[in-house]
């Protein structure tokens, strides 16, 4: 991997949160800021987890294995996208009250998954030092970390619970999703019957 | 002899439309800088000269009215640039472009059903049945923000009366028009179209259900819901109809299509209701459009005194 690349990709990574600081002090969000922030941030956190998850199939795909060393900061930026927009949740929607919040994760289909989806993120956002996968050794590591699946979906359903009535942009996530994971399962598919294959042809 | 009509005069007769929005900017820009400098204040108008800018066609003689409220009238732009109309689009700064071209005249509307007259009116009659009203109304989204704007109209009720419902008349629909070429939303199958709402009869007759063909003084912009609306202000946005091509007298309560889409969500009545949550999100505070804190929806978006009367006995949680 080229030095420059890293440093180049976590300032695109930025852009993002750039354009909406920028269009915010221009008065381009429009009529309802609030909302356009609230939305623009979980758009965010939603493509930076599916980014973050098609790296491993990419890697393989293409066989440029460097792609590896960009997981763990494209994770990151999934868990501080995710930050923003819950702290949008927090402070511009309820202005940080705690029992309504609570009311809410308990009565509202959609706030539950979304706050599920991002206490999933936590675990993995706080072991992702290279310290912690030495603790924790690396397949204890790695089994923890397959955590990001289940939050990536919970952070869909948390879309599809919230439109109205147009479906198309929450389940344009979804069959990303369902890719990612398909590529997965035959990868997994794929290892065991090479294993199988291995062990019963050594047995006979 | 020959007069021309609208259709004959040659498009490079016309003035080009952000030429003479140019100019209104210009003359608006000079009529506050002249009022800031006489003053010292209009400081919020040169931040957002836009609020000012109009571009539609003026309304004479348009009376105030008593139903006005004296609350802060939301700015000119955000009415018209961020609208539910998923006739046009599902995005709401959508409609403003997508509706630029959309053709408002000539325009029908089918009055029919249970009336003595069936008949199929101009929108320009209409227009004329009554003297035009500036009505200052809240309007509150179901979606949690709200708006004040200064619609223009007369009571739906002047229409009614002159169309005589006959007495088995109970309910009254407006269906919005159906054309798939001026009105790109409705290739997708977000709802069911064309889109239909519809009110008890009394609720219709009631004075502040408005039959709207303005606002800001001005004919009513595309995206608003021109050339003909009806504005329920103690109702929840969509049961506010855009574009009416029909109005029905009926004996049964009809459909509308939000409560066809997902009818454990949407019901008929959708009185602006802080006690009744939508099963997914808490009515009881509402984020008017231009204001950082949320503040508590009222009772029937504030207009309790006017209406309440209209629903005693009823369950408003099973009548939602």
């Amino acid at each position: 991997m080229p030095r420059y690349l890293k440093p180049v990709i976590f300032l695109a990574c930025l852009a993002p949160l750039g354009y909406l600081i920028w269009r915010g002090l221009h008065a381009q969000l429009g009529a309802n800021p609030i909302e356009k922030i609230t939305h623009s941030t979980g758009d965010c956190t939603l493509t930076f987890l599916l980014i973050t998850l098609s790296l491993t199939p990419l890697r393989k795909l293409t066989r440029q294995y460097w792609l590896i060393n960009l997981r763990r900061m494209l994770g990151l930026f999934a868990f501080f996208y995710g930050t923003l927009h819950l702290m949008t949740y927090v402070w511009l929607d309820k202005f940080f009250d705690f029992h309504e919040m609570l009311a809410d994760i308990a009565k509202r289909k959609f706030i539950t998954a979304g706050m599920t989806a991002f206490a999933l993120m936590i675990p993995l956002a706080l072991t992702s030092t290279k310290w912690s996968i030495r603790k924790l050794g690396g397949k204890r590591w790695q089994v923890l970390h397959r955590l990001i699946y289940f939050s990536a979906a919970a952070g869909v359903i948390h879309y599809i619970w919230l439109v109205k009535a147009d479906l198309k942009k929450p389940l344009e996530y979804a069959f990303v999703l369902a890719v990612l994971m398909l590529c997965r399962i035959t990868a997994w598919i794929g290892a065991r019957t090479a294993t199988v294959g291995k062990v019963s042809a050594s047995q006979s | 002899m020959l007069i021309k009509k609208a259709e004959d005069i040659r498009s490079s007769e016309i003035t080009p439309k952000s030429l003479y929005l140019n100019r209104r900017k210009f003359l608006a820009g000079a009529a506050i800088a002249g009022a800031a400098a006489a003053t010292g204040f209009g400081l919020r108008e040169i931040v957002s000269p836009s609020a000012t800018v109009l571009a539609g066609n003026k309304i004479d003689g348009v009376k105030k009215s008593a139903l006005s409220t004296t609350e802060t009238v939301t700015p000119y732009k955000d009415v018209t640039n961020y609208n539910n109309y998923y006739e046009f689009s599902t995005e709401k700064d959508e409609p403003a472009k997508l509706a630029q071209k959309f053709r408002t005249r000539p325009w029908k509307v089918k009055i029919d059903g249970l009336v003595d007259k069936k008949q199929e009116l101009d929108v320009d009659a209409i227009l004329k049945m009554a003297p035009p009203e500036e009505r200052i109304y809240r309007h509150r989204c179901v979606e949690g923000w709200s708006i004040v704007v200064p619609w223009v109209g007369f009571s739906l009720s002047e229409l009614i009366k002159r169309v005589s419902p006959t007495s088995k008349a109970k309910f009254v629909e407006f269906t919005t028009l159906l054309d798939l070429a001026q009105m790109p939303g409705q290739q997708r199958n977000v709802l069911q179209w064309p889109y239909v709402e519809g009110l008890r009869m009394d609720e219709a007759m009631n004075p502040l259900a408005l039959l709207c063909f303005g606002m800001y003084g001005e004919e009513l912009p595309n995206q608003d819901g021109a050339p003909l609306r009806i504005i329920v202000p103690w109702k929840y946005g969509f049961k506010s109809a855009k574009a009416i091509v029909r109005i029905r007298f009926t004996d049964k309560q009809p459909l509308n299509s939000w409560n066809i889409s997902a009818p454990m969500e949407y019901g008929f009545y959708s009185n602006v209701n802080p006690n009744v949550d939508h099963p997914r999100w808490s009515q009881a505070k509402e984020r008017r459009l231009g204001e950082f804190s949320k503040r508590p929806t009222l009772m029937f978006n504030g207009y309790a005194d006017q209406v309440a009367s209209l629903y005693s006995g009823m369950d408003l949680k099973k009548n939602f």
